[in-house]
């Protein structure tokens, strides 16, 4: 497969969230403004494409046994200099992340494409995975997010877009607005793959 | 306010009003990939309370008195992982030797907890700092780690219990399996909010 193929597959067609179901906490957990969405999609990205490309290279002198431990210690090296880098530049998004940056640890998007993918292909193929598959998941994240900020703030990466007469559906913001409002998202999505 | 009282508050915030599933977000992949029957969303619920609470234990002590006297609380994450991989594998051989019968009953879902987040968020909330800026220390750590596994598993087998009943109804082919399952969690996440206006 070529490069290109490898990059566009992550965003519409294997989408991690919407239809390979991985990676769910971060989702519902971060999507509350467009902002927050677009600061873990960012971190979980680059943790992805470092980690991809890592366990690629390393890939020929991995024991099979101890895999999975090779890589989950990959991953928590990558995800401690996100943590530690935007505990440094970004304090304020930093805050409101929170614990779901060290979390990112255990998305599974993360270890499913390292076990799926960078074990088994080149450098080249894996960061395009990683880049595929990393936008993929913020593209999830921020559709999910604005969905949620519209209706329950009425804002848009904090710019107004809804009329002063609009009453603000605070549920939305709230954690049973993030389960109904993936839910409905998921059922359209199957829609539209019945039609097909 | 005495130990007991405390433990009694401790059991209604972990269990009620700061559920782990449906308020913290945390631990939903098993949340919604194994509650489609109720005894296999029993013995997951078991083993999540057994590993969370082992956990609790071993990643407090492992930041006490390792990564704290040497300055290196920003491995937390690095060591916090290790550890919690390192223990399922050590239950799972333990189970495994001492006892078949229970090794059955758990075996298929103990790999799976190590990629369970709430085990990961358990260990890292319980060395944050509290609101007053204290820390909990040992024994509540413990069993903070075990109430929470209480509240995962009690809302695991409520899931469960309805995604049984679920199966029969006639409802559209798109809403079928995961979207129902999110809306319903929504449902339920809304019952649970009755909770939060609690003040104890």
């Amino acid at each position: 497969m070529s490069f290109i193929s490898e990059l566009t597959k992550g965003i519409i067609k294997e989408n991690p969230i919407f239809v390979i179901v991985l990676g769910m906490c971060p989702t519902l957990a971060t999507s509350t403004s467009v902002s927050n969405a677009l600061g873990m999609g960012m971190a979980a990205t680059f943790v992805l494409v470092c980690s991809n490309i890592f366990i690629s290279l390393i890939k020929n002198v991995t024991p099979d046994k101890i895999r999975i431990p090779v890589y989950v210690v990959v991953i928590a090296a990558f995800v401690s200099i996100v943590d530690m880098s935007m505990a440094a530049y970004l304090p304020a998004l930093h805050k409101s992340l929170g614990l779901f940056i060290p979390l990112i640890v255990v998305n599974c998007i993360i270890l499913g494409r390292a076990e799926a993918f960078a074990n088994k292909n080149n450098v080249i193929n894996s960061i395009a995975d990683g880049i595929g598959m990393g936008l993929g998941f913020t593209l999830a994240l921020t559709v999910v997010a604005t969905i949620r900020e519209v209706l329950g703030n009425g804002t848009w990466l904090n710019i107004k877009v809804m009329p002063s007469t609009y009453d603000p559906m605070l549920i939305t913001l709230l954690a049973p607005g993030a389960f109904i409002t993936l839910g409905f998202l998921m059922a359209l999505m199957n829609m539209i793959k019945e039609k097909k | 306010m005495g130990f007991l009282g405390q433990l009694f508050v401790m059991a209604i915030s972990a269990i009620l009003v700061q559920n782990f599933v449906l308020s913290r977000f945390l631990g939903l992949c098993p949340y919604l990939g194994v509650s489609k029957k109720l005894d296999s969303a029993f013995g997951m619920g078991m083993a999540v309370i057994f590993v969370m609470t082992l956990a609790s234990a071993f990643c407090y002590l492992i930041f006490q008195y390792l990564l704290v006297p040497y300055g290196l609380e920003y491995l937390q994450t690095l060591a916090f992982i290790l550890t919690i991989a390192a223990l399922v594998q050590f239950v799972e051989m333990v189970i495994q030797k001492n006892s078949p019968a229970l090794y059955k009953s758990l075996g298929v879902y103990l790999p799976l907890i190590t990629t369970n987040c709430a085990v990961l968020g358990v260990a890292i909330l319980n060395i944050t700092p509290l609101a007053d800026g204290s820390r909990y220390n040992f024994i509540w750590s413990v069993l903070n780690g075990f109430l929470s596994g209480v509240g995962f598993t009690f809302v695991l087998l409520a899931m469960a219990g309805i995604r049984e009943r679920l199966e029969l109804v006639d409802m559209p082919k798109s809403m079928r399996g995961m979207p129902s399952g999110l809306i319903l969690a929504g449902i339920m996440a809304l019952a649970f909010y009755g909770f939060m206006g609690m003040k104890i």
